[in-house]
């Protein structure tokens, strides 16, 4: 442990809050003067405030500085590598942001007239229409505001079929590798959740669906690949028995970047699935959102898309139809999360389907490298081939020097790398989960590979380095149990 | 392709180290029916002019340039060069939820500050640090409430924002929540006695909002006092939080589902937004969403980090209090960037010229006879009843670069021929003589008249 004094006493590295540097008489703003009589407040009584107690008030460029500083202490794609698994944080393109800001874009409202609003709407159908292409489905809502969301579509969509079938059903099949947005949402749509076991290989047990599969499951809910970035080889199986017993096979689309141009759910016998677009489509991930969560379709689940749904006239104008009668309804306020579409619109552009397929191969290929590279110093958890990610075990360290997952991943930050995703996959025990994306050079994989190599060394020689990293940051491990036990979740004035 | 940062004899290399001669190997699991033995029918990778070229394309096809007096949800107010300028920086748009609080300090404590700002505008204790929108927040706050009472009746006025409505209905009747619509009186305000009867004790959740989609404000304490009478909790909604410079906070209220898009987010054709859900301490855990909380670090140094996330669905799965994963970082980061920039005295100032304007805006139309509907105090929203269909003015006003009021007869058949105008801060006088003038067709200015009207007049 270090004892010389960090950056503790550097003012750029302890900038306070908003609230604190907050003074009494300083602005940064300025209206333009008013062109119509004042508002006459005082006709409100008491439904105006006099107010607003403890709203800052800072001068511009103090401003600039608060948030330029706060910037700093974090770390993003733009940074370095950051192979946080299933999270797919690949290069943010700088030409979607400067088409998403185009004027008559950004500023577009989404309760225009529709004559006013073709430019917009011709980018969703193109968007629509690629994105149908590359899942290999018949019909698609843009709608959903992030993968949850879009989840949550999917399983309503299933839930008003089997409906207008006569029976709604009451259980969702769910494999312990799921993401745990995928029994949050079954639960949220009204369904029981039923577990199901992988097996040795980590993927679909064949003899638990063949048992669990029974006239009372709605869907399987099936990442592929999955969440140990393995493909389900027994997908076609998989699909004819859900089908075969009148469920309906959803796919979570969040690894769908392991399979642009190499393979399409929809010739796999997949019924819905949703696509992340801030995952495989390059959106920016913007510190936690905003996401969009496309759903695509087979022609029998058309009928039930939220509304409103982008169709043409027949003038060959687009519109948004509202008069859907069998629509499950809507999913929430507008249209969809435009300027998300706008950004995936241009990366598939840029791309092509040339460079689709690279980026698919590029990322598998990456994924593959490191495993082969760290295989002798880490336990991978499942011996089956994987594609965009790959897990390893903290078994060896655990077992070692009582190093686990966290304190690896710790330990690679003051390497310079965002960690991995810790402790996940659920079935993997002290998971090291990895994905570094195409976005990483054969340079700087090998960067990554050697701090990875050296930590397993560390943990040989000197645990405790491990255990207690990171050694670098501004700050050192927080105390999370007692941020919990006594939250404080607001600032005030004591 | 440009992104791509491996040349060939590179990737060559790479698939030996592997032990495999070519890349197809990689692919060799995916069985040989999965496939695709083709090129997706997409053309091939475009250059930057040409994806420009494209999309200025597509927005010379929508409106540009246009005054609008659309609000309905998604609201023009200025946004501070400040804000592109900030969030244009990597270490903001490009990191990922803040899992590790030591490399994502920066992220926290705006979290920890927005929370803070939502908390001093609402008056409320907790906030979250988003959710995707206003009407999803709503939805939550709504099954929020049934958790915390245990109970399963929505009352909702028929006046909160018609999508809203419509995303609650299809997030709840799956489940068997009734939710009953509580009718506006002639005056625009929710009708108080209606409401009074329609509560029992069975109700869990009263959801009012405030200004309302007629513009018209509430009366929170009634409302508070009424819901709290049946145990029941009351939801305050509010679609643009520019108002809450100048309106009483919704104090009494008990959940508070708000969306934040005024606040420095481009109305973008309905997306990205924010919303966010703000509510009484007592209700901390059942409180969906992320949390930033207060923390030390091991050497006693403030930070923050995530917090409470027993809530959510990667710890708890099927028992979370909601399905949501990200949240609307970067435009929560927006709304924070705008609020600092106004502050204490601005957002008042700002909301003042709101309602400046759009009372000038309204008087103008009654001075021309036409008939402003509502009586009730309004904010910077108010419903015309107009002599003709109300689309039918769109063509005129297109020729003078104008959007006018949002048609109601959609949402409100009950309410025949008007049309919801929003008038912020961004209008000019002169344009809001000209927007009036064509709907009162006291005079019909060609575009070049009307330009120098508007000339003269500033």
């Amino acid at each position: 442990m270090s004892t010389t004094p960090r950056a503790a006493r550097h003012i750029v590295q302890n900038e306070e809050l908003l609230f604190e540097i907050s003074e009494p008489g300083k602005a940064a703003y300025q209206l333009p003067e008013l062109d119509v009589p004042p508002a006459n407040v005082a006709a409100l009584g008491e439904r105006a405030r006099s107010d607003i107690a403890g709203f800052p008030e800072l001068s511009e460029i103090e401003i600039i500085r608060h948030f330029t500083r706060l910037s700093t202490w974090n770390y993003g794609v733009d940074t370095g590598l950051y192979p946080l698994g299933s999270c797919t944080m690949k290069y943010n393109p700088r030409v979607n942001e400067f088409v998403a800001r185009l004027d008559a874009i950004a500023g577009a409202h989404p309760l225009q007239p529709e004559e006013l609003s073709q430019g917009a709407l011709r980018i969703m159908d193109l968007l629509s229409q690629y994105l149908l292409e590359i899942c290999g489905m018949d019909a698609i809502t843009l709608q959903p505001a992030a993968g949850a969301q879009g989840e949550l579509t999917g399983i309503l969509l299933i839930r008003a079929a089997l409906q207008a079938r006569g029976n709604a059903r009451r259980l969702v099949l769910i494999p312990d590798s799921a993401h745990g947005t995928n029994p949050a949402t079954a639960a949220i749509a009204g369904y029981e959740i039923a577990k199901l076991s992988s097996n040795a290989q980590g993927t679909v047990d064949m003899a638990s669906l063949d048992r669990l599969m029974t006239d009372q499951v709605a869907a399987l809910m099936l990442t592929n690949p999955n969440t140990l970035g393995i493909f389900e080889e027994d997908i076609h199986r998989i699909a004819d028995l859900v089908h075969q017993r009148g469920g309906f096979l959803y796919m979570d689309g969040a690894n769908m970047n392991a399979l642009v141009g190499r393979a399409r759910p929809g010739d796999f016998g997949v019924d819905v699935m949703h696509l992340n677009l801030h995952k495989t489509f390059s959106t920016p991930h913007g510190g936690g959102g905003p996401g969009s969560g496309p759903v695509a379709v087979k022609a029998e689940l058309e009928p039930f898309l939220p509304t409103p749904v982008l169709t043409r006239r027949p003038n060959g104008a687009l519109t948004l139809e509202e008069d859907r009668p069998h629509s499950i309804g809507r999913m929430r306020a507008f249209a969809g999360s435009f300027g998300m579409l706008v950004r995936a619109l241009a990366y598939i552009m840029a791309n092509g389907s040339d460079g689709l397929k690279q980026t698919t191969e590029d990322a598998v290929l990456n994924a593959n490298y490191i495993r082969t590279r760290l295989k002798d110093v880490y336990a991978l958890s499942y011996d089956t081939p994987t594609m965009h990610e790959c897990v390893f075990s903290d078994k060896l360290q655990a077992r070692k020097a009582d190093v686990h997952t966290g304190d690896i991943a710790k330990r690679l930050i003051d390497y310079g790398f965002h960690p991995y995703t810790v402790s996940f996959p659920l079935i993997a025990p002290g998971a090291m989960m990895i994905e570094p994306t195409e976005s990483a050079s054969k340079r700087e994989l090998d960067e990554f590979i050697a701090a990875l190599r050296a930590i397993a060394q560390e943990v040989d020689t000197e645990p405790e380095t491990v255990k207690t990293a990171p050694h670098t940051t501004r700050v050192s491990r927080m105390d999370e149990v007692a941020a919990a036990r006594k939250p404080r979740l607001r600032w005030t004035e004591d | 392709m440009r992104y791509l940062p491996k040349s060939d004899p590179v990737r060559q290399r790479m698939l030996r180290e592997i032990g495999i001669e070519n890349v197809d190997e990689l692919f060799a699991h995916i069985p040989e029916y999965c496939r695709l033995t083709r090129a997706l029918d997409i053309p091939t990778g475009r250059s930057e002019p040409e994806i420009i070229d494209f999309f200025r394309h597509c927005a010379a096809l929508n409106a540009a340039g246009y005054t609008s007096f659309l609000g309905a949800g998604s609201y023009y107010h200025y946004r501070p060069s400040l804000i592109d300028n900030l969030i244009s920086r990597g270490e903001w748009f490009t990191a990922y939820t803040p899992y590790q609080p030591e490399i994502s300090q920066g992220t926290l404590q705006a979290v920890f500050e927005f929370q803070t700002l939502v908390c001093q505008l609402t008056a409320m204790d907790v906030a979250n640090a988003s959710m995707y929108d206003g009407s999803t927040a709503m939805t939550e706050a709504v099954l929020m409430a049934i958790r915390v009472t245990g109970k399963s009746d929505i009352l909702v006025a028929r006046s909160v924002h018609p999508h809203y409505r419509e995303t609650l209905v299809t997030n709840t009747h799956h489940r068997g929540f009734p939710v009953t619509e509580i009718p506006f009186q002639p005056d625009g305000q929710i009708d108080g006695s209606r409401l009074e009867q329609a509560i029992t004790s069975n109700t869990a959740a009263v959801v009012v909002q405030s200004p309302n989609f007629f513009g018209s404000i509430e009366d929170w304490k009634t409302l508070a006092h009424l819901a709290h009478s049946k145990n029941a909790l009351l939801i305050a909604v509010i679609t643009d939080p520019v108002s809450l410079g100048l309106l009483a906070p919704p104090a009494e209220a008990d959940i508070v589902a708000m969306e934040i898009q005024g606040f420095g987010i481009p109305t973008s054709f309905g997306g990205p937004y924010a919303g966010v859900i703000a509510s009484k301490e007592r209700y901390l855990r059942s409180l969906p969403g992320r949390l930033a909380g207060e923390a030390r670090d091991s050497e006693g140094r403030r930070g923050f980090v995530l917090t409470l996330s027993t809530r959510e669905q990667h710890i708890r799965r099927e028992k979370a209090t909601s399905n949501i994963c990200t949240n609307q970082a970067l435009c929560a980061l927006m709304a924070t960037i705008f609020m600092s920039v106004y502050g204490r005295r601005g957002l008042r100032e700002l909301a003042q010229q709101n309602l400046a304007k759009a009372s000038y805006a309204a008087g103008e139309f009654q001075r021309q006879g036409m008939e402003v509907l509502f009586p009730a105090p309004r904010f910077h929203e108010f419903v015309v009843r107009l002599p003709r269909t109300a689309a039918g003015y769109q063509p005129r006003l297109t020729q003078h670069h104008m959007i006018g009021g949002l048609p109601l007869h959609r949402y409100y058949p009950e309410l025949g021929e008007t049309a919801l105008f929003c008038v912020t801060e961004a209008v000019s006088r002169a344009r809001i003589d000209e927007m009036v003038q064509l709907y009162s067709g006291q005079s019909q200015p060609s575009l070049n008249e009307s330009a120098l009207a508007g000339a003269r007049q500033e």
